[in-house]
């Protein structure tokens, strides 16, 4: 096994003499077994991608056999399970793009200005207790997030509006939008702390205020970490299923009104997983094919995310 | 032009102004996040409080909401969690001592890191697709509990292969050198010198993998569907219900004792979630002094 001779990637800087060492003795068997044992536990990720797309692949195959790509892809009404029955996806869509804009709308503003304050302006005392706190906010459970805009934001808004139903994307994105701001600020942070100190300084030298440096500067040479934050943030908003099943409601619409009750392509999947769906039915497999889009979407939108590190990363 | 002239505003005190309202507009910023999080606890306990019980924690769910209680959804929850626990650690820690002790630096190395961080960010209820799909259906095991936990292990796996191998990449190189030095093979440093200081590391990277899973309900409700249990699982093919699916279960209801019973299961979840997060962190701490001596 030439691969188990050459493993010794372990021992940095000193690997071809280890592996000169260890070829010259062989391997023995058991270490060969072991060595598949940990090599097949490190692809059994590999393999549950395969498995994610081939299943997701091959039911919503099924389903597209007997309702147009282009029909789901650009149809504005969605009702698989009333008659007259129609499969156009848009509507679940746009109730995704809403809450996910409602919650971008609070998250990225508060998450930002929270990092450049724990970056720039905090204490080490103060830094010691948001941080722990704002892990806190980011470990509750989603379903609590329901819960608090159900029973306590939805009554709330609804002395603003009091026209409002009780479901409705305004209430869900305000929340999805608390719930992620731990995730911006996070992220942020560790962009603009990894800025070097020495830039800072310049500024300061050049008769910048505190503000001044960390707006014009700081931000500036960290804006590839914060953008992707921004990114992976919305992703994690649009995958988000618990909160919008429990807040948002399940009429899927067209519609820009955040006051209005809508459907997220998340929630639909819910709702019919509870239903009793035949295995093999048209309806089953509309979920395969709502799922299959969530994962695209949610796919393109982390590796724009990584790839906007790695290529406008300024190098220091 | 006359752009460069105007970069520079030599008003010192309007500057400094300006700066000091946006400190207050940052620090306003910060308490948005602190303030989000302490009116949802206040608010959770004042409802869920008075229906805690030593009842509450006994009784099978209920349509009475005064003798409902959680407990066919918290015996579910630990049942899954153990077995989470058992599928993801080997493997997880498998993986990360593959990636860091192992693979050479080639095609199939970053392809496997690639698809490791890809996986993080998929959604969980495409995980729970992809459970009812593979383990309910095609593997017809049917809704049972092994079903979920292979679920959950499948979506906590990249956290834990993440952690693990932060904890293995801190184990500092001389330990490895000197093993070998002795005279040790890759397995017998491995096995030796490498896992036992890394394994504080990846226990607290794993208890946090598992509090992550404990809160999840999506990928499980598409295993579980939304039963009414009045039994606890008795082995790994009984059907079964988990603590957060319990709580949605419960916030759908129109009345509002029935919301108030939510409250009071959130409670549980989060003294269940806390004290697994101080767990973590005191092993974390204990780590810590250990290898600065």
């Amino acid at each position: 096994m030439e691969t188990t001779a050459r493993g010794a990637a372990t021992v940095r800087g000193d690997r071809a003499a280890t592996g000169r060492f260890r070829r010259r003795r062989g391997a023995s068997l058991e270490s060969r077994v072991i060595w598949w044992v940990f090599f097949l536990c490190a692809m059994l990720s590999v393999l549950t991608t395969v498995a994610i797309v081939f299943s997701l692949l091959s039911q919503a195959l099924s389903f597209f056999r007997e309702v147009g790509v282009w029909e789901f892809i650009s149809g504005t009404r969605w009702t698989p399970i009333l008659k007259p029955r129609s499969y156009g996806v848009l509507p679940l869509v746009n109730g995704t793009l809403l809450v996910a804009f409602l919650a971008a709308i609070v998250a990225l503003p508060v998450g930002l200005a929270t990092a450049i304050f724990l970056a720039e302006y905090a204490p080490d005392k103060v830094r010691r207790i948001i941080k722990p706190a704002l892990e806190v906010l980011a470990g509750v459970p989603t379903v609590v997030y329901g819960y608090f805009a159900l029973t306590f934001v939805t009554p709330q808004l609804q002395r603003v509006f009091p026209d409002m139903i009780v479901f409705n994307a305004l209430s869900a994105g305000i929340v999805m939008g608390i719930m992620i701001i731990p995730m911006v600020s996070s992220l942020s942070e560790d962009a603009m702390i990894s800025v070097p100190r020495s830039l800072r300084q310049a500024a300061y030298a050049l008769g910048a205020t505190k503000l001044e440096t960390s707006v014009k500067v700081v931000v500036p040479a960290a804006l590839s970490g914060i953008v992707a934050s921004f990114i992976l943030a919305i992703s994690r908003a649009i995958g988000e299923t618990m909160l919008v099943t429990i807040a948002a409601g399940a009429t899927p619409r067209m519609t820009a009104n955040p006051l209005d009750s809508i459907q997220t392509m998340t929630a639909y999947i819910v709702q019919l997983a509870l239903g009793e769906a035949a295995h093999g039915s048209l309806e089953y497999n509309t979920i395969f094919a709502v799922g299959l889009l969530l994962f695209v979407m949610t796919l393109c939108m982390n590796l724009l995310g990584y790839w906007v590190v790695r290529r406008w990363r300024q190098a220091y | 032009m006359a752009k460069s002239k105007v970069n520079f505003d030599p008003r010192l005190a309007r500057r400094k102004m300006i700066g000091g309202v946006f400190y207050f507009v940052f620090l306003c910023a910060v308490m948005v996040g602190i303030l989000s999080l302490l009116v949802l606890l206040t608010r959770i306990l004042m409802e869920g409080l008075p229906w805690l019980s030593l009842g509450f924690l006994t009784n099978y769910p209920s349509r009475h909401p005064e003798i409902a209680g959680i407990r066919s959804a918290m015996m579910g929850t630990i049942w899954v969690m153990a077995l989470t626990a058992l599928f993801t650690v080997p493997v997880g820690v498998g993986a990360a001592i593959y990636l860091e002790e192992y693979a050479p630096k080639n095609r199939l190395t970053q392809l496997i890191e690639i698809n490791i961080s890809n996986l993080a960010g998929v959604p969980s209820i495409v995980y729970g697709l992809l459970g009812w799909a593979l383990f309910v259906q095609i593997m017809s095991m049917g809704r049972v509990v092994l079903a979920g936990a292979l679920t959950l292990s499948l979506l906590v796996l990249p956290i834990v292969i993440l952690a693990s191998r932060e904890a293995i990449r801190a184990v500092p190189n001389e330990y490895r050198l000197g093993a070998f030095a002795l005279g040790a093979d890759q397995w017998q440093v491995i096995k030796g010198a490498v896992l036992p200081s890394a394994i504080p590391g990846i226990l607290t990277g794993t208890i946090l993998a598992l509090s992550r899973a404990i809160g999840e309900a999506a990928p499980v409700i598409a295993i579980s569907a939304l039963v009414y249990l009045t039994f606890v699982p008795a082995d790994p093919f009984d059907q079964f219900t988990v603590m957060p699916i319990q709580i949605f279960n419960w916030v759908g209801r129109p009345q509002d004792d029935f919301q108030s019973l939510a409250a009071a299961g959130i409670i549980v979840l989060l003294a269940i979630l806390l004290t697994m997060n101080a767990l973590a962190v005191i092993l974390r701490n204990r780590y810590q002094t250990r290898s600065e001596d």
